[in-house]
């Protein structure tokens, strides 16, 4: 066990942790954000996505140890905005997305981070930036409806 | 006066208060506090007062209505459509309703089942009943404070009005007085073309919460001195459990137990949910769910075989054989199958299988327990809470009433939740270790250790006659715990000449229900064969079901068809017309029709080649006749996800076995459809018959496989039968 120091959405944390815990299990575990979801543990699924300075990362896959001593500033879902006013939110609301929610988490923080890199992403964008992300219940279509409309709200 | 009444405002507040975190601990820091879902914010204007009208809801003074969602949440959105018929017959605003979800409670509710798509269907009654006699008894309570007769009395959005002396009363100030009359037996419902909530799209009454990460699932349950457990399952089915050794594993930093189950004692009648357990296991408890997983690889556990290593090649060969051989129950024979099929001009044959499914439910297996010698609590996703109560009952010797089981929101469920093995396990392990637990499974656990999808084989025979008509149909198969024939639909009744055949199989692989069962699999099978019948016999595949569907409807063979035949035809007609069908897409069509939980589905798939050649669906029509639609938003949203999740499995869909240990055991290896390879679009068309609504989660998904199929004949020239229909080096 050994003592870190990490920035989740804004707040510095102290954490006590074995250096190979996942940086999922810390955030959900030990500091209470439960918005970030467990699906598969090996980076397959996108369930865990959070954003790593500002890009989406599997946090299953992320060893605490290389988190505290980076210094990385992390966001999850809880901190994307402070009331869901998130343009990606926005959209994911306008467009009724949810089915389950389990997966929603990750392929909101998966198409923020795509919409930080390409404002205006074309379809093709959207198929390759959300390719890492599983959704079980089959909303796909919705997904890549309401990236396209919160690319329109950012632009 | 309504003040800060609006829900929108209310939870973007409550959101603002609390946050997820502070959310999150304040939610579940009790194990004795109820599954309350909805968090109050201090500075609202919030009911200083419930009136409790009914089981199902409670209205404030300032006019705020809780209504109760009694079913499991899993994705089919009943935590919204349930609710908005009891707002509906109530006659209350939307916008003042929050929705909670319920926890077992036999005495008020009935059926808290999330299975066979027939929450609405079977709760559309009593819903509405529910709704309409508490409106009945606040315009009784408002007659006597306006002291007016009732009959001259009407409401709207909540309020009760008295046109003729113009004066008014909300639901807020007359419902304690409501409270205490008596319940009106005989109330009268609305006339459906007066509804003003059903029908309207309405959005996801958690979406905010989904969107925002509040802890609403099984697996973000926290409670005070929880610890987390995880199970150590057999490696293979038909293995036991012969020793264990925990020595490594408890010098773990953060592990604190390493006990031994059994979840199906000697003299213990489990419930059927509860049945596919395995019966000894071994559970790590500790205090962080890393730990837990990390510490169950250092247990060393010994199992011994117990039945039968079953593998995939050995599964094929044996069902081939009963297909070819098997002796077989006849479920159905009409006419003179075989002098029909030897006076046949020509003969159609075909043989289809299907490998096991895993469900992979995203939200992998878990539940809260704490179980002490006087009393249970639970809390989890479960699809079946009823049954699981009972099994605890059983278990523990435990009267029901010290018995509390609540649901969370349940990260998907397609069948694997009505099996509450999970659930049982984790009242085991708090048992034995004395202390509230959550059980976690892996994804390796859940996808290794499942209620699967049965494995399947199909033989299909069709005689045709000089003229292409269909005089003979024969049907026979058998699967992993029950045949997946359904004698009694179609084409039975639409040909002369009959015979369905069931031919049983056993195996020691757990099965159970997964989205639409059996459909899942014979939907597709038969619409692929029915398109090969129609080629052979020259005919539109629409025109050939369509005049099988005449036949039906004018001079039925048998008196015991399980379908509608104008119903049918007409989702086939509307998807006809809809789809430009006879005009021509530029693609590769397919088209199919099925009828399942009592609703109607027809469907044509356009279908592309990529470079590779594997194929990107690039539209789908869907005419769906499930009768009244609730909720228009949330069932195009099902239909949507049902014809994603057949292409997807029918493509990519396997779990295979060798020496009894599946193959796959994560989302490396199991291939679950992707984004880009979801249909580009879904254009769903509703039948409006205001007949009483029926089944909607699962039956857009059994025949999509097989437009799929057709689509795909038409796009390569090549007809499959094997699911997945993808090569491996297609699938990726």
């Amino acid at each position: 066990m050994a003592n870190y120091t990490i920035s989740v959405n804004g707040k510095d944390h102290q954490v006590d942790a074995a250096p190979d815990t996942p940086l999922l299990w810390v955030i959900r575990d030990e500091l209470g954000y439960v918005g970030t979801k467990f699906g598969c543990g090996i980076g397959q699924c996108g369930a865990c996505t959070v954003h790593i300075d500002g890009v989406a990362m599997r946090s299953c896959q992320q060893p605490i140890s290389n988190i505290g001593e980076k210094g990385n500033k992390i966001t999850t879902i809880e901190g994307l905005s402070e009331n869901g006013e998130h343009p990606v939110q926005q959209a994911w609301l306008e467009h009724d997305v949810p089915q389950c929610g389990y997966c929603q988490a990750g392929q909101m923080m998966s198409a923020a981070s795509l919409l930080n890199n390409i404002p205006n992403p074309t379809d093709e964008d959207i198929n390759a930036g959300m390719a890492g992300n599983i959704c079980r219940c089959g909303t796909y279509l919705r997904i890549h409806a309401a990236v396209k409309t919160a690319a329109s709200k950012l632009s | 006066m309504l003040q800060n009444t609006n829900r929108r405002s209310f939870l973007k507040v409550s959101a603002a208060a609390g946050g997820g975190f502070m959310l999150g601990f304040s939610f579940l820091t009790s194990c004795e506090q109820k599954p309350a879902v909805v968090m109050m914010a201090p500075e609202l204007k919030m009911p200083d007062q419930w009136t409790q009208l009914n089981g199902y809801l409670k209205i404030g003074e300032n006019g705020i209505t809780t209504i109760i969602n009694p079913n499991p949440e899993i994705g089919q959105n009943v935590k919204t459509s349930m609710p908005m018929i009891i707002a509906e017959e109530l006659d209350v605003d939307w916008n003042d309703v929050i929705v909670e979800q319920g926890k077992l409670d036999t005495e008020n509710f009935s059926r808290q089942i999330a299975g066979g798509s027939q929450s609405i269907r079977q709760g559309w009654e009593p819903l509405r009943k529910t709704g309409a006699t508490a409106r009945a008894m606040l315009v009784a309570a408002a007659a006597q404070q306006l002291e007016v007769p009732a009959s001259e009395l009407r409401t709207e959005k909540g309020v009760i009005h008295h046109d003729g002396s113009g004066k008014s009363v909300s639901y807020g100030e007359v419902a304690a007085l409501a409270a205490t009359l008596d319940v009106p037996e005989e109330v009268e419902l609305k006339d459906p073309k007066d509804f003003k909530i059903i029908g309207q799209d309405t959005k996801n009454v958690d979406a905010r919460k989904i969107v925002t990460g509040k802890p609403l699932f099984g697996l973000d349950v926290m409670k005070e001195g929880m610890l987390i457990a995880g199970i150590i399952h057999p490696p293979a089915f038909g293995m036991t459990l012969k020793s264990f050794n925990a020595d490594a594993a408890l010098a773990m930093p953060g592990i604190s137990d390493v006990v031994s189950i059994d979840c199906a004692p000697e003299g213990k009648e489990m419930q059927w949910s509860d049945g596919p357990t395995v019966r000894k296991q071994v559970a790590v408890v500790g205090k962080s769910t890393w730990a837990v997983m990390q510490a169950k690889k250092a247990v060393k556990v010994e199992w011994e075989r117990a039945s039968d290593a079953e593998s995939t090649a050995g599964h094929a060969a044996k069902m081939a054989d009963l297909i070819a051989n098997g002796e077989a129950e006849e479920a159905r024979r009409d006419g003179d199958p075989e002098a029909a099929f030897a006076s046949a001009a020509k003969i159609v044959e075909a043989t289809y299988s299907a490998p096991f499914l895993a469900h992979n439910t995203m939200e992998p297996m878990n539940f809260f327990a704490h179980v002490t010698d006087e009393r249970a609590d639970l809390l989890g996703p479960v699809q079946t809470p009823e049954f699981l109560e009972k099994s605890i009952a059983t278990l523990f010797d435990m009267d029901p009433a010290n018995i509390e089981v609540g649901m969370t929101r349940m990260g998907g469920g397609f069948g694997r939740r009505l099996y509450g093995s999970f659930a049982v396990e984790a009242a085991l392990i708090s048992k034995a270790v004395g202390a509230p637990i959550k059980l976690v499974y892996t994804r390796e656990d859940d996808m290794t250790q499942g209620t699967y999808r049965p494995d399947y084989l199909v033989k299909y025979r069709a005689g045709l006659d000089a003229d292409g008509n269909m005089i003979a149909f024969h049907v026979r198969g058998t699967g992993t715990d029950g045949s997946p024939v359904f004698a009694n639909r179609f084409p039975a009744g639409t040909v002369d000449n009959y015979l369905a055949e069931n031919i049983g199989m056993d195996s020691n692989i757990t099965t159970g229900a997964w989205r639409a069962p059996r459909s899942n699999f014979i939907a597709g099978a038969e619409q692929a064969f029915l398109d090969e019948v129609a080629e052979a016999a020259g005919k539109d595949p629409i025109d050939f079901r369509l005049e099988l569907f005449d036949r039906a409807i004018s001079n039925p063979v048998g008196e015991s068809n399980d379908y509608d035949a104008e119903r049918y035809a007409g989702v086939l007609k509307l998807v006809r017309e809809k789809s430009g069908w006879d005009g021509d897409s530029g693609e590769a069509r397919g088209v199919a029709a099925y009828y399942c939980h009592n609703s109607y589905v027809a469907q044509v798939l356009d279908l592309s080649l990529g470079t590779d050649n594997k194929p990107q669906v690039e539209k789908v029509f869907c005419a769906v006749d499930c009768g009244i639609v609730v909720n228009p938003e949330g069932a195009r949203n099902q239909i949507e996800g049902g014809i994603v999740d057949g292409i997807g499995h029918a493509l990519y869909g396997q779990l295979t076995f060798t020496d009894g240990k599946p193959d796959q055991s994560n989302f490396d290896t199991y291939r679950l459809i992707r984004h880009s390879e979801a249909p580009r679009q879904i254009e769903t068309f509703f039948v409006d018959n205001g007949i009483a609504p029926t089944g909607l989660g699962e039956p857009s998904l059994p025949p999509i496989m097989g437009a799929l199929a057709n689509a795909m004949y038409q796009a390569t020239g090549e007809r499959v039968y094997d699911q997945p229909f993808l090569s491996a080096e297609l699938r990726g």
